[in-house]
């Protein structure tokens, strides 16, 4: 037994950003997963979402639900990530100042992606685009 | 008391079984059946929406008749903060409070004296870091209800000190006591309330095994009955004792005043607190530390049982407020800190969203929905008695209605149902069939 949800988010639309991890939120509480597990599943994809939409302008989420586990993939046609150790340190970003001055660019988010997933595949190629791959086990 | 006892309640005489309450609740527990709204009692916070929307004035909320308060010895009134901004031209608590005196009550200890002990406990809370940030008030009973069923991960984060509503109780029970030398059970302390969730809460208190409320009376049946002789109080009784931060209370923003932080938020009004519990579920709100939640617009003035408009209400209580003297409540916490306000039962999560409590039927049903939904017109137009389209859904696929309840559906199988009745009308019997 799977449910599989798809989401395009659009790159051009910041209000808009954040759409698909709520309404992921929803379906697992309606499938009765636990709080914790929603939690990480809703912060971990929010900020896979956000990636997309300041770093790659935009791209897809595809969620895979299972009894036993959550597998979020998110892919884009972005300019990739150069360095993806560097990318994962805590505070690195090349946010632009103008998405600074918004709140974002505190280089956190793929910090906290690993934070709260229990697996995490990067694959990234400069210009050409970035695929990651979350797993949390439900269980 | 039963579980779900609710105040918020359905008169069916009145209800025309129109879509207004079911469109506006917020947690959809409304559904229209068999021509009158039915309310599901597991999903009703008591925000009282529909009672603010419907145009039949079909919903009430129950409260206790006035006359509770004669049977008991000792009559104590505790009036919300929000019952100061509803006299027009009325700026002296203690006319309100003599007012309320010669209604029948003994004597009045002022809910708003109770908050500001809140205000200290909370503040002591916070600064030793006792309860997840940012914290969130647990003043208004609906938003507690409201985490309660769907917010289960932001339960750490509510402030786990009982209402002033309770805390007025204990404090009037135990001083009026000690002053007169009657038992507390034979001192009643009811309370004016303006809204149904209080009165809700009394019944099915939250973070505590029984309320020490003896009675829950409407602010606006408290009015009605003030209202005629309160212009002739000429000489009112020196009965005041709340500060300018307690009576704040009344309205949204009053207890981040009164609280002093500067990282503190005000929100008010159900959808868009339900917009900021979401943000906070996703850890979406840092730098703050307070949250201040309320169901009502404007905050308790905003209350389904007040009557004064609560913009007016509102800037009412600002200049009472400005008039009452600012107490320093730090120096006096020693005095205060022994009243028992800290929750002794934890709040728990009851969920209402999930499909099925086994996650493999959940998903089936899931699925179900998902055609379901798809097959439907997505018109929302609520015929149905639901919601929306999706509410449907899921009402079918939990057993509560059928695909025809969309009269869309309805009349696609009408029109099925015709067709092959044209078809059957057509065919003769053999001997008078044209060929063959
Ligand atoms: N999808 C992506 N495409 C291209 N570059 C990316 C993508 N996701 C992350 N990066 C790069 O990795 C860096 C670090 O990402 P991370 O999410 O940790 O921080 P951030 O997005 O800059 O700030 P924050 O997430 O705290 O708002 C980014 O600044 C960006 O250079
Ligand atoms: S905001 Fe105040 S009046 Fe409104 S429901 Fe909450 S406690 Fe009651
Ligand atoms: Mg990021």
């Amino acid at each position: 037994m799977m449910i599989s949800l798809h989401y395009e988010v659009d790159g051009q639309d910041f209000a808009l950003a954040g759409e698909a991890s709520s309404n992921v939120k929803k379906v697992l509480k309606q499938l009765g997963v636990k709080p914790d597990i929603i939690r990480r599943v809703a912060i971990a994809m929010y900020e896979g979402e956000m990636n997309m939409v300041i770093h790659a302008n935009g791209g897809i989420a595809d969620v895979e639900i299972t009894p036993s586990k959550i597998v979020i993939i998110m892919q884009d046609t972005g300019p990739g990530i150069e360095d993806i150790e560097l990318a994962m340190k805590e505070g690195y970003s090349t946010a632009p100042d103008a998405i600074r001055e918004m709140g974002f660019g505190a280089g956190m988010g793929l910090p906290n992606i690993k934070k709260y997933t229990d697996q995490l595949q990067i694959i990234s190629e400069v210009g050409k685009g970035t695929r990651l791959e979350m797993t949390i086990f439900v269980k | 008391m039963a579980q779900y006892f609710h105040s918020v309640t359905l008169d069916k005489e009145r209800c025309k079984g129109c879509t207004n309450c079911i469109k506006r609740c917020p947690t959809e527990a409304i559904r229209v059946r068999a021509g009158k709204a039915k309310i599901i009692n597991e999903r009703c916070i008591d925000c009282g929406e529909c009672i603010r929307v419907c145009p039949y004035h079909a919903k009430k909320a129950i409260t206790d008749p006035f006359d509770v308060i004669f049977s008991f010895k000792y009559k104590v009134a505790l009036p919300a903060p929000s019952l100061y901004g509803q006299f027009k031209n009325i700026y002296d608590i203690n006319v309100i409070l003599t007012g309320l005196k010669r209604l029948g009550f003994d004597d009045v200890f002022e809910v708003a004296k109770a908050a500001e002990v809140v205000t200290l406990a909370t503040k002591h809370l916070i600064a030793g870091n006792k309860v997840q940030k940012p914290a969130i008030s647990s003043a208004c009973p609906v938003i507690i209800r409201l985490i309660e069923v769907k917010y289960p991960n932001l339960i750490d984060n509510v402030v786990p000190i009982k209402s002033p509503m309770e805390v007025a109780a204990r404090m009037a029970k135990r001083i009026i006591s000690k002053n007169t030398g009657l038992p507390q059970k034979e001192i009643g302390v009811f309370f004016i309330t303006p809204c149904a969730a209080k009165m809700t809460s009394t019944k099915a208190p939250m973070g505590s095994d029984c309320s020490f409320v003896d009675g829950v009376i409407s602010m606006s049946e408290v009015y009605y009955k003030m209202i005629h002789d309160i212009n002739k109080i000429t000489h009112p009784e020196n009965l005041s004792t709340a500060g300018m931060k307690g009576i704040s209370w009344a309205k949204s923003g009053g207890e981040s005043f009164a609280l002093g932080d500067e990282r503190a938020i005000a929100v008010d009004g159900i959808h868009n607190v339900i917009k900021v519990l979401e943000e906070m579920e996703d850890d979406k709100i840092s730098d703050i530390d307070y949250v201040e939640l309320q169901a009502c617009t404007g905050g308790c003035v905003g209350g389904p049982l007040t009557v004064e408009n609560n913009f007016i209400a509102k800037n009412r209580i600002m200049r009472i407020a400005r008039m009452a003297p600012n107490i320093d409540l730090v120096t006096r916490f020693d005095d205060l800190c022994n009243w028992d306000i800290s929750w002794t039962n934890p709040i728990t999560y009851k969920p209402i969203l999930n499909l099925d409590n086994d996650m493999v039927k959940a998903m089936q049903k899931m699925k179900e929905m998902e055609n379901i939904y798809n097959s439907l017109p997505g018109l929302d137009c609520g015929s149905c008695g639901a919601p929306s389209c999706r509410a449907l859904a899921e009402d079918i696929v939990r057993g509560f209605a059928t695909e025809t309840d969309c009269i869309f559906k309805l009349r696609e199988q009408v029109r099925m149902l015709a067709r092959e009745m044209m078809e059957l009308e057509g065919r003769m019997p053999p001997p008078f069939r044209k060929d063959e």
